[in-house]
């Protein structure tokens, strides 16, 4: 199984995502932001960090970039694409999920290892998981804040796409304590948190992370849900 | 060529952390009476003309503000 992972210019944590990767068995294939070639992979990870140095809004010049094209397109056809922080901002930006991401409420950038709660466990990303656990990850972002307008909200909830949730105190303001949401097929998913920095425990305060890349090897190549 | 101003603010009900921390701090600077403050964008462009009004609201809509979470006008100054 062939994972790509997106780097663009400021993208930070595209490293620790191919690592993530491999943890879990499969191929990490270096995607680059200016080739619209996904060169042949089965699924596409949007790491974090600060894409065209977050100017004009997270994530709004990344999604012009030739490679998003080509991810638009393929998410259009079913294949899993995973954002993280940044890469939640930029799925969010390129409209594959609905909403935005704003500054925290309380302005400070936010960097702790932060309780989730599993809400949906039929995702391509969370198919390892059961839903209603509580997993450990870090959380490191100054604008995690999830906003979506109130018909938006009433949709995820809905629908059951509100895919991951913060337990305890609300980091940043989201909405209904929002971490992660997934597409209407369930194979794009965002989040805030940090999974590719939580899979060992000599290097994270977990290994819960991994399964989200676990989840999509077993996923890839079955029909949408 | 034409100045085009583009005005980018924060919905009204999309909290503005930026805002309420400068109107926090005015009255510690001893400037009193503001009560509320909302914290956007200003962009000035210089288009030639061929950049027709449609143009203009293609690029504010789809790149310079997100409709999700704000609003935008879009003028000629000039």
């Amino acid at each position: 199984m062939r994972i790509g992972v997106i780097t663009f210019p400021g993208t930070l944590d595209d490293i620790d995502a191919a690592r993530a990767v491999r943890y879990a068995d499969a191929e990490a294939v270096s995607l680059w932001h200016a080739d619209a070639d996904l060169r042949g992979v089965d699924a596409v990870i949007v790491p974090g960090g600060f894409s065209y140095g977050d100017y004009l809004r997270c994530g709004a010049i990344a999604r012009f970039a030739p490679v998003m094209g080509s991810v638009i397109e393929a998410a259009g056809k079913g294949m899993p694409v995973l954002g993280i922080c940044n890469g939640f901002q930029i799925l969010c930006e390129a409209g594959l999920l609905p909403g935005a991401l704003v500054r925290n409420k309380k302005l400070h950038f936010v960097c702790r290892d932060q309780w989730l709660r599993v809400e949906n466990d039929s995702t391509a990303w969370t198919g390892r998981y059961e839903a209603g656990t509580e997993i450990l990850i870090p959380l490191k972002s100054g604008e995690g804040g999830y906003v979506a307008e109130q018909s938006t909200l009433d949709e995820l909830e809905g629908e059951g796409r509100v895919v991951f949730r913060y337990a305890g105190s609300n980091p940043n303001g989201s909405r209904d304590d929002i971490a992660g949401i997934c597409s209407a097929d369930g194979r794009v998913v965002g989040l805030m948190p940090h999974p590719e920095h939580a899979i060992d425990a000599l290097t994270g305060p977990s290994d819960d992370g991994l399964g989200m890349f676990y989840s999509v090897l077993d996923r890839i190549g079955a029909p949408a849900a | 060529m034409a100045r085009v101003v583009v005005d980018v603010m924060p919905k009204p009900e999309i909290l503005d952390p930026q805002g309420q921390a400068v109107a926090g701090a005015l009255p510690r600077l001893g400037f009193h009476g503001v009560t509320e403050v909302r914290q956007g964008k200003h962009f000035e462009l210089e288009v030639d003309d061929s950049v027709d009004d449609e143009t203009l609201a293609k690029i504010a809509e789809g790149f310079l503000a997100n409709p999700v979470i704000e609003e935008w006008t879009v003028r000629r100054v000039s």
